[in-house]
């Protein structure tokens, strides 16, 4: 009897059609992604090149294009460019998001115009990347309009495109302004998830403005900081377009501004799918251990504020 | 609402299916329908062919200038076959997108159907061996058929770029594209005080000679050179031996370091702008507000680049010296600095750039193959009509040194000066005979890495270790020298 009755439940269930309207989206996966992944891993062990228009290979040659990426290659000095140019704009994208989050949030601020603000700052990151890096590489170049614009107010012309700091700085620059528009939008979502009573509460009890942010907003949005931390570095990993199009896929001087991403472009020149296999192998890698461990770390610490993260709703109070 | 969502679905749908299909195709760019000709006159050995002929010739190019020529002295003409459609193929080079798509293109050669197999392509120079040395282009005489006599009008050194190493022609170029300097008449009078182009000559005939006017220009407040791969190929045209030897070892030439050293000297004693090659400072030094004694270019650099950059304001849409020579003059006289350049030998012969074709293995269209190859390349007759209209150095040995000892001809450009006469000379010294299929990313290679030394970023050693670690990502084959 009870038997039955589960059964007459179960036939009438739908999810079936669940299963059926998620099939396009795994054949897609299995066609675009899983193929690839597997077959660019099963390539990483072998030589496999073209000279001229001569194939050379497919020759197995089992872990020597793993031995020859990490002990006989620049990748350190690739992987330090790489971050080197990501923390250099991830800092001030953090801290301006931040607070252009909490000045568009704020009830005692009470800004207006904030959709308009918004959608501005947000502007950046519509433009396609490379666009954009033509754009600098045409404003900063030797005889461009910035440099015009410095011998005219009496400085030194300065070589933004053959410095390396002129070169790591605009393309910092340059991903600093594409995405603090996005991040701000995120992480107003975070703070408007908390409840307005918790910030009364503390203005009840004297707390200063700082004391709020560290106490309150803070540790409420630990876990939307996370997201956004994780995106941002998973991004700055795959760093590719702005440093490419900027340096011409050179990497500036002295290769200084070579991302993963630009080594691992440099491969495809002689279409060497097994070196580049390997490093887009040793890249997953590595991606992967940094996401788990900065997930691990910052969530599992405070189940209190992770808790409390999983119920909040992005956006309840937005008009 | 349903409705309108289900025909959002639907159209996103259709758009993101028509974009993925639209990226799998190739850019084959339509053919500009060549002129029908009042009169059909084609040639009796294409007449004889035809019906086992193939009925669409691919010919594949990096840019439309070729199109252009064969549109007029050979479409234009009449003399392609009756139901015989010519198929242009145009890829762009940047980031080596040309070289890709043709690569793909040969290697499925023997798999696609008649009408879509590569007839006809076009190479550059520092890339030529890397197709001529294979079996995916033909021997222009044993396979194409032309006689050793139709090209023996020819420059020797345009035939030594496509000889394979077996000792066959696999292509055949008509036009040659030796090097001159091309000086400023006002700054040479400033410092030397001749725009002669023998005296001048006199004075830049060796390196040590030129060197020494730099000095002397800098002096007076003028950059000798604009970048640092201004006087590159005239070093690296002159090496002793190719880029890389038969163990795949990769070599630096003498020459090659004496490039390094000058261009350093030059650097650091600021005789030169610190520019590098087509950037827009470079560019710029060349026009009027120049202060750059000179630059090395070659044929159509000095008739097409040069002379555009030396304008003020740009030239109307379709003036040129042949179409409305009134229109012509009017537009170029007093517009910049036309008319104050001249050229001279410089210390060293060079070519630089060039196109050559090549008949594609696989062919069915040989006969037409054949023809474009002979009217277009040895045809003394269209090569001077070339020259004549367009300025551009054509590779016909008799026709240049006709046109070189014709006084009427001059260019306006260069002060009335016959530049044809020195391109003959120029042409006859060089030699070719050390090239290497890698030449195009060696050259390429060794400019950027050293820009960093010359700039002073790094020191001589950091900048070759660059530069081989970037040739070796490109010729994973290659090795350091011991």
């Amino acid at each position: 009897m009870n038997m039955e009755k589960r059964k007459k439940i179960k036939s009438i269930s739908y999810a079936k059609w669940g299963y059926i309207f998620l099939i396009p989206f795994f054949a897609m996966y299995v066609l675009t992604y899983f193929i690839p992944l597997i077959s660019t891993i099963y390539y990483s062990f072998f030589e496999n090149y073209m000279s001229g228009l001569k194939q050379i290979g497919p020759n197995f040659v089992a872990l020597e294009n793993y031995k020859s990426i990490l002990f006989d290659s620049d990748l350190p000095k690739y992987a330090y460019n790489t971050m080197y140019i990501w923390i250099l704009g991830f800092i001030p994208q953090i801290t301006i998001s931040m607070l252009l989050a909490i000045w568009f949030t704020s009830i005692r601020l009470n800004l207006k115009f904030t959709g308009f603000f918004k959608t501005v700052i947000y502007m950046p990151n519509l433009i396609m990347a490379a666009a954009f890096a033509m754009l600098f590489w045409a404003l900063f170049s030797d005889i461009g309009p910035i440099n015009n614009l410095l011998v005219l107010l009496g400085f030194e012309p300065y070589r933004f495109l053959s410095e390396i700091n002129g070169n790591r700085g605009l393309i910092a620059l340059m991903n600093f302004l594409m995405w603090f528009g996005n991040t701000t939008i995120l992480l107003m979502a975070g703070i408007m998830g908390i409840d307005s009573s918790i910030f009364e509460a503390a203005q009840i009890d004297g707390a200063s403005s700082w004391q709020t942010f560290w106490h309150v907003t803070l540790p409420s949005i630990k876990p939307i900081l996370v997201y956004v931390l994780l995106t941002s570095l998973i991004g700055g990993i795959q760093m590719f377009d702005v440093p490419q199009i900027l340096t011409d896929g050179n990497g500036g001087p002295d290769r200084t501004s070579m991302t993963m991403i630009m080594f691992l472009n440099k491969h495809l020149y002689s279409k060497n799918y097994g070196m580049a296999g390997a490093l887009s192998v040793i890249l997953f890698i590595v991606t992967a251990i940094l996401s788990f461990t900065i997930y691990n770390n910052l969530t599992e610490k405070d189940v209190y504020s992770k808790h409390r993260g999983h119920k909040m709703k992005g956006g309840k109070n937005e008009k | 609402m349903k409705k309108f969502k289900r025909f959002v679905a639907i159209t996103l749908i259709f758009v993101m299916t028509l974009s993925l299909i639209a990226c799998s195709s190739p850019t084959t760019e339509e053919p500009k329908q060549p002129e029908e000709p009042a009169e059909e006159t084609p040639a009796p050995e294409v007449d004889e062919a035809e019906g086992k002929e193939g009925k669409v010739l691919n010919i594949w190019g990096w840019n439309d200038e070729f199109q252009g020529l064969f549109n007029n002295y050979f479409a234009g003409k009449g003399l392609v076959p009756e139901g015989v459609e010519v198929k242009f193929t145009i890829v762009p080079n940047r980031d080596n997108a040309y070289q890709n798509a043709l690569d793909e293109a040969l290697l499925n050669q023997e798999n696609a159907p008649d009408d879509e197999k590569i007839d006809l392509f076009l190479v550059e120079a520092d890339y030529a061996l890397k197709y001529v040395d294979t079996d995916y282009t033909l021997d222009i005489i044993k396979d194409v058929g032309l006689t050793p006599d139709d090209i023996s009008g020819q420059y020797k050194y345009t035939q030594e770029i496509v000889t394979d190493s077996k000792g066959a022609i696999k292509g055949t170029s008509w036009q040659a594209t030796p090097g001159l300097f091309a000086y400023r008449r006002s700054i040479a009078k400033d410092v030397l005080g001749t725009d002669d182009p023998d005296a001048v000559q006199e004075a830049l005939s060796t390196w040590e000679k030129f060197n020494e006017v730099a000095e002397k220009a800098h002096a007076k407040g003028y950059k000798m050179l604009s970048g640092f791969d201004d006087s590159y190929r005239t070093f690296s045209n002159n090496v002793s031996a190719p880029w890389v030897d038969e163990n795949n070892t990769i070599i630096i030439d003498d020459n090659i370091v004496k490039w390094i050293e000058q261009t350093k000297e030059f650097t650091d004693k600021g005789y030169n702008n610190k520019t590098s090659l087509w950037d827009d400072q470079w560019a710029a030094d060349q026009g009027p507000a120049g202060k750059v004694f000179g630059f090395f270019y070659s044929t159509w650099g000095i008739n097409f680049t040069l002379l555009g950059n030396a304008l003020e304001t740009p030239l109307p849409e379709g003036v040129s010296a042949t179409g409305d020579p009134e229109a012509y003059r009017a537009a170029t006289e007093g517009n910049g600095i036309f008319g104050d350049y001249a050229v001279c030998y410089g210390p060293q012969n060079y070519y630089w750039g060039g196109s050559w074709l090549c008949a594609a293995a696989g062919s069915d269209n040989i006969e037409l193959v054949r023809e474009i190859m002979r009217v277009m390349t040895c045809d003394k007759e269209t090569l001077t009509t070339i020259t004549k209209d367009t300025q551009d150095f054509t590779n016909n040995i008799e026709a240049m040194e006709a046109l070189a000892a014709d006084d009427t001809f001059a260019s306006a450009f260069l002060g009335g000066q016959n530049h044809i006469k020195l391109f003959v000379g120029s042409a006859k010294g060089i030699d070719m005979s050390n090239i290497s299929p890698y030449d195009q990313g060696m050259n390429e290679g060794i400019q950027t890495a050293f820009r960093d030394y010359f700039n002073g970023t790094v020191d001589y050693d950091t900048a070759l270790n660059n530069f081989y670690t970037a040739v070796i990502e490109k010729y994973p084959e290659l090795k350091r020298p011991e």
